[in-house]
């Protein structure tokens, strides 16, 4: 898998972020692996060390396996004066994990992030591409459980 | 095109080449700006900021070691707010610092020490923001202790730029953010060959060996034990000026008498086995020659530089010598023709060597490394680590008489003691494979084109009998790279190596910039100390390793002749494939002659 | 052709997206059908409507009224009422909720100026309201050095934060010779507070091309990119098609209208790193790095991407430039003060009636900003504080409400006016809790690479947050100060060089409050 995945892209360096973007959204954890930097590696002929480094930097990649549906609550001031620590308390109580971990059922992984440029619309946060805003508790409440009846 | 320009520092003036940056400037002319990451031999990271000068018309200071100096500029090196930031930035940096000083084996060696004595901070000042990370103890040959990291970035650089062994990398992000390995597994668990060059750069004790002076220490007390001691060409230059003693000087015999007071039983030589390795190695490249083989013969002493051929070359491994390094022969010599010739029984024989080297703690470990029916060599020691054993036995190293070494393992002419500096092991050889091929001496035996400090070197050395031999010299794995590179696609394409035979240090300048080395080893005293090599060399009676003696008495009396079938047993090794993500071996690719 | 009675506009964004707006269109569609107002009613999918309501928003013209939080069950009512019987339905108003109708400043809108009148997605929309001409005009009538000189003409100074005349910066470039330059575009946006890029590519993607191909042609850049953060989906899915649409219609490709001129324009996505809004981290980032900066100098315009001549500027930057090329410098300087020309789009936020953007003259008051544009603060609550420029901003209190909003008056207070984020802070508001939010922020983005800022953060951080359980000292309060202060002189890059601006501003102008929190 991983393997098609690279051979989509020119083996240039800075095609480093695509792939471990399409790698990570394409696997059902979300994240990257080991052997997946060590196909990387193979196919833009760098160093494991570099991809590492760069994998490890930016707020979008994990190196452990995550759920499926991945919940990135803001935390930053537009948000956090619009009560994001209740919208996480909230998350926390019915999702039953803290943050960073992921719900016994691999449905949720519950993170915080930084600003995502919906302040309009405080408290946001992202489940996976879809952005919800507007948020108070019930709605989330609201937004989880249309997921979970999902699948 | 540098042209120069006219600057100011706290108000002398200056006309220098606007190439250059403001540190360098100052440096040149004796006006000192404290810093911490900053050091001449690498690019600047401009990581810690301590380096900040007040330049006049621009509201923020500015890093002295990565700004260019321009036209009218005028630079002030120290003022009460820049005193203060320094020292609320180190202040800073200690915050997230493991201060540990009394028992870090960088104690008085290191630089943030140093620099926050000198600016006088005290190291609590502030509320401790350190949060204590795993020490990696994987490598035996290299401790990486993340709680003593300042985030230099010098060990990156040298890894990936200067090394390209791409071992060390950044990870995570700000406050987490941490030097390591891919996927935090452990030096010894990643393409790290122990070449140590990044213990040589650390400011701190965040890199440094890992230390058997305790395990040495054991040997040499126990009344049942048989310590025998050898040291590599490097460390009699390398002694001196930690004692005060001019840089470079040359005291192979107070080397010998402080061993022998810290209570080794036996004090013999390396550079006694580097005369061996040249008949061996030097015999293996004239049976290649004449075979008339167009793969190269490259030399295979410094075991960074097998770790990494075995990583990055393994293709090639065929083309390496088999013979061991001078230290290995040694090792198994020890145990075999020295315990046979006294007396000693093996199993009794602790063989210590002492090396400017990290990665020969990961070679006397290689398993297949045990001829002599043991571990050959036993222990390891730095030039470091001797440093510290010299010191905690009081010895007046100045002072102390001077002794002469033990006799059977130690004589060694000048081809042998230049081993330690680049270029030496390659002069050493052909001053031997001279007389091999044409049963002539060379009258020239000083080879100057492989000798100095330039990356790769190559030479041509006329054979009568033979024709021209093409040599090629790399230091540092950076320069062995290209090198190798070279060779493969000689290979490849014209079916032949564009040098028949090459030598190979992982080190830059040699030995005498080894990972092992004392610190503060930089390029300039990594030259001064080659320097000093090649003047043993010249005082010495016997120049060229056939003229040995002890070497001649050890074919005679226990070895036969060069690659008998005893030398082939006990001197020679074979090398494995290993992975380029965890530097573990994968499979066997050359095989021992039997 | 056709006449239709009415044009409602609906606006697709991040938020309306989740809202489910894809499905009331569904439903309005087939709602029309069936009330046989199809050919008279025209429904239009735009960008942002210009004012920030919550969920699915609709504008219908000419009436000029604002719906928003719109529910699909609502559609048989508002179809039934106002399109069928011309009476808008107040209930569902943007109006109702405080009696408020926001002052949309129509005539000040050069960036905005498209915003939620066309469709983003469709090239024959922009180029309807006069696109394109101006890089037309700027490829085949005009030399480089002339489009630099109009530019430098009009005073257009960054829009990302730092403020540096965009002429001049063009002008170290466009003289050098290389055998390749580039230009890209910062869309990395990661500054608390604010989207009026995303809003800009999200509304008009197609201005904010026209400035970056101007842009090309005055530096000589034959390859350009966008570096857009990898959150922003529907931009990306918005900008790529409008790159798409200009290279069918051979906008940029291979000798331009017969100019000789070769240009094109690639989309580069970022990862999660506010760090990387920095140009030399943007562009360590666009070559497969980490996202560390380099040290300046050399500047990016002579050393940039790969080592070769690079110019980096902000989207609303070159959202500017068509209007220049097109109108004139002097038609230009007409808006914003002799220092600081042109318009802003701010973002207002926090607790004020009508969170949202407005474009306006630079050197507007903040007081207006607050009042005539965001409906003031929401009822019953007085003003307290404005954070201005996002986390790497200040705490303007009440007595600076009065000062105008550019790059040269706010200086005088120590003020920056960075990217245009105001964060507005009624009386309950804590500026301790609020400025424990900022030092938290700092500490999760610093990128770690200079002492100064990687230790600074942390100590910061731990302090705030001493500081905010109740645990601290005035000492804290003025160690905080010391080291925020060192490193403003020692750090790397413009990031550690931030936080002193909101702990300074915060302890100068709500001292109390401090003292209140600490003990003695």
């Amino acid at each position: 898998m991983y393997k098609e995945i690279c051979a989509k892209y020119a083996p240039n360096k800075d095609n480093l972020i695509y792939i471990l973007h399409e790698i990570q959204d394409t696997h059902p954890q979300h994240y990257i692996s080991t052997e997946a930097v060590n196909e990387i590696s193979k196919y833009l002929k760098l160093p494991e060390n570099h991809i590492y480094g760069v994998l490890t930097f930016y707020s979008m990649y994990s190196t452990t396996p995550r759920g499926k549906h991945i919940i990135r609550l803001c935390e930053s001031p537009p948000c956090y004066i619009k009560g994001s620590i209740n919208i996480l308390r909230k998350l926390k109580t019915i999702l039953g994990v803290s943050v960073g971990e992921t719900t016994k059922d691999g449905k949720f992984t519950l993170e915080l992030c930084a600003c995502l440029g919906v302040c309009g619309n405080a408290p946001v946060m992202m489940i996976n591409d879809d952005v919800y805003g507007d948020l108070s508790e019930e709605k989330v409440e609201d937004i989880i459980d249309k997921i979970r009846g999902r699948n | 095109m540098a042209k120069n320009v006219n600057v100011w520092i706290d108000g002398q003036h200056l006309e220098v080449p606007d190439t250059m940056t403001i540190i360098e400037v100052a440096d040149q002319h004796g006006i000192y700006i404290p810093r911490l990451c900053y050091h001449p031999d690498l690019p600047p990271t401009a990581n810690c900021g301590v380096c900040v000068v007040e330049l006049s018309g621009v509201p923020v200071p500015k890093r002295a070691c990565c700004t260019p100096v321009a036209e009218g500029m005028k630079i002030t090196s120290n003022s009460k707010k820049l005193r203060s930031y320094r020292k609320t930035l180190v202040e800073m940096i200690l915050s997230n610092h493991e201060v540990v000083c009394p028992t870090c084996a960088a104690n008085n060696n290191c630089e943030l020490q140093t620099l926050a004595n000198n600016l006088g901070v005290d190291p609590y000042a502030l509320p401790t923001i350190l949060e204590m990370k795993e020490v990696d103890y994987s490598s035996p040959s290299i401790i990486r202790d993340p709680n003593k990291c300042i985030s230099c970035g010098r060990c990156i650089t040298v890894c990936n730029e200067v090394q390209t062994v791409y071992a060390l990398t950044n990870s995570d992000r700000g406050i987490e953010s941490e030097i390591t390995t891919a996927f935090g597994l452990g030096m010894n668990n990643s393409p790290c060959v122990a070449c140590g060059q990044c213990t040589v750069y650390c400011p701190t004790g965040a890199l440094r060996e890992r230390s058997e002076l305790d395990d040495v220490w054991d040997a040499i007390l126990d009344p049942d034990k048989h310590v025998i001691v050898q040291e590599a060409p490097s460390i009699r230059v390398s002694l001196g000026e930690e004692f005060g003693m001019p840089f470079g000087s040359v005291t192979p015999k107070k080397m010998y008498a402080a061993l022998r007071k810290i209570g080794f039983d036996s004090v013999m030589d390396t550079n006694f086995t580097a005369d061996l390795t040249i008949m061996e190695e030097g015999t293996e490249c004239v049976n290649n020659l004449k075979s008339g083989s167009k793969r190269p013969l490259i030399t295979s002493c410094s075991p960074g530089w097998i770790k990494f051929m075995e990583t990055y070359y393994p293709d090639l491994a065929d083309c390496v010598s088999t013979a061991k390094s001078p230290m290995s022969m040694f090792g198994v010599l020890s145990k075999t023709y020295y315990a046979q010739e006294h007396g000693i029984d093996p199993a009794k024989i602790v063989s210590v060597a002492i090396m400017p080297c990290t990665a020969k703690k990961f070679e006397a470990r290689r398993p297949e490394l045990s001829d002599s029916g043991y571990q050959d060599t036993d222990y390891v020691l730095t030039t470091r680590e001797f440093l510290r054993m010299i010191k905690e036995a009081g010895i007046d190293f100045v002072n102390i008489p001077e002794e002469e070494p033990d006799e059977g393992m130690s004589f060694y002419s000048g081809a042998g003691t230049i081993f330690g500096a680049t270029g030496g092991v390659m002069e050493a050889a052909i001053r031997s494979a001279y007389t091999l091929v044409t049963g002539e001496e060379l009258e020239n035996v000083e080879i100057l084109a492989v000798r100095g400090l330039e990356g790769v070197k190559e030479a041509t050395v006329n054979i009568p009998g033979f024709g021209d031999l093409r040599v090629a010299v790399a230091h540092g794995l950076g320069n062995a790279r290209k090198v190798m590179d070279q060779v493969r696609e000689g290979l490849k394409t014209k079916g032949e190596s564009p040098w028949h035979f090459i030598e190979i240090m992982a080190c830059p300048g040699g030995c005498v910039g080894g990972g092992g080395q004392p610190y503060g080893n930089d390029i300039a005293s990594r030259a001064r100390r080659g320097l000093a090599l090649y003047e043993e060399d010249r005082s010495l009676p016997v120049r060229k390793s056939h003229h040995n003696p002890e070497v001649t008495k050890v074919y005679e009396r226990f070895l036969g002749a060069p690659n008998s079938k005893l030398a082939q047993k006990l001197l020679h090794t074979y090398y494995f494939k290993r992975s380029i993500s965890t530097g573990q071996v994968v499979e066997e690719v050359t095989h021992k002659h039997h | 052709m056709k006449y239709y009675r009415s044009h409602v506009l609906i606006g697709i964004n991040e938020t309306s997206l989740a809202a489910g707006v894809q499905s009331f269109i569904k439903a309005l569609r087939a709602q029309l059908s069936k009330t046989g107002l199809s050919d008279e009613i025209n429904l239009l999918e735009t960008g942002p409507l210009g004012f920030f309501g919550k969920g699915i928003c609709l504008t219908v013209y000419p009436d000029n009224v604002n719906y928003e939080n719109l529910k699909e069950a609502d559609i048989p009512l508002l179809v039934e009422e106002h399109f069928l019987k011309g009476r808008p339905v107040t209930s569902l108003m943007l109006e109702s909720a405080g009696k408020f109708s926001p002052k949309f400043n129509y005539a000040s809108r050069i960036v905005l100026r498209n915003s939620g009148i066309i469709d983003p997605e469709s090239i024959d929309d922009y180029i309807g309201t006069g696109g394109y001409e101006a890089w037309e005009k700027a490829l085949t009538k005009m030399q480089p050095k002339d489009i630099i000189e109009e530019v430098k003409e009009s005073g257009l100074r960054g829009r990302g934060g730092a403020g540096f005349p965009a002429g001049i910066k063009w002008g170290f470039t466009a003289p050098l010779e290389a055998e390749q330059k580039y230009v890209v575009v910062n869309a990395d946006e990661g500054e608390p507070g604010t989207f009026k890029d995303r809003l800009i590519m999200e509304g008009d993607p197609h201005q904010l091309l026209e400035g970056l191909m101007i842009c090309a042609r005055a530096v000589g850049a034959t390859k350009t990119y966008i570096y857009i953060r990898g959150e922003y989906k529907l931009c990306i899915m918005r900008l790529q098609k409008a790159i798409d649409d200009c290279r069918n219609y051979g906008i940029i490709g291979k000798n331009i209208f017969e100019s000789g001129f070769d240009l094109d324009i690639e989309i580069k996505i970022g990862a999660g790193a506010y760090v990387c809004g920095e140009e030399t981290a943007m562009i360590e980032s666009l070559e497969g790095n980490r996202g560390h900066p380099r040290w300046k100098p050399p500047f990016p315009g002579v050393k940039g991407l790969w080592q070769a001549p690079t110019v980096v500027n902000n989207v609303e930057t070159l959202a500017n430039v068509p209007f220049i090329i097109k109108q004139g410098a002097q038609e230009y300087k007409k808006y914003g003060t002799p220092q600081c020309t042109g318009t802003k789009v701010y973002t207002i936020l926090g607790d004020v009636a009508y969170p949202g953007l407005c474009e306006v003259d630079m050197g507007t008051t903040l007081r207006t900003i607050i009042n005539d544009y965001a409906g003031g603060m929401q009822k019953g609550f007085k003003f307290k504080a404005a954070l201005v420029g996002g986390a790497a901003g200040v705490f303007l209190p009440e007595k600076l409400l009065d000062v105008k909003m550019d790059l040269a008056s706010l200086d005088q207070y120590s003020a920056v006016l960075g990217s245009g984020a105001i964060l507005v802070m009624n009386e309950h508001q804590s500026i301790v809790d609020m400025l424990w939010s900022i030092l938290r922020f700092f500490r999760h983005e610093s990128c770690g690479q200079c002492a100064p800022c990687k230790t600074g953060t942390q100590q910061l951080y731990r302090l705030i947050t001493k500081i905010k359980k109740g645990e601290g000292t005035m000492e804290d309060v003025e160690l905080m100060q010391l080291i925020a202060e060192t490193m403003l002189k020692t750090s790397f890059c413009a990031l550690g060089q931030s936080p002193i601006m909101a702990i300074r501003s915060a302890i100068e102008n709500f001292r109390d409050e401090f003292i209140a929190i600490t003990k003695k």
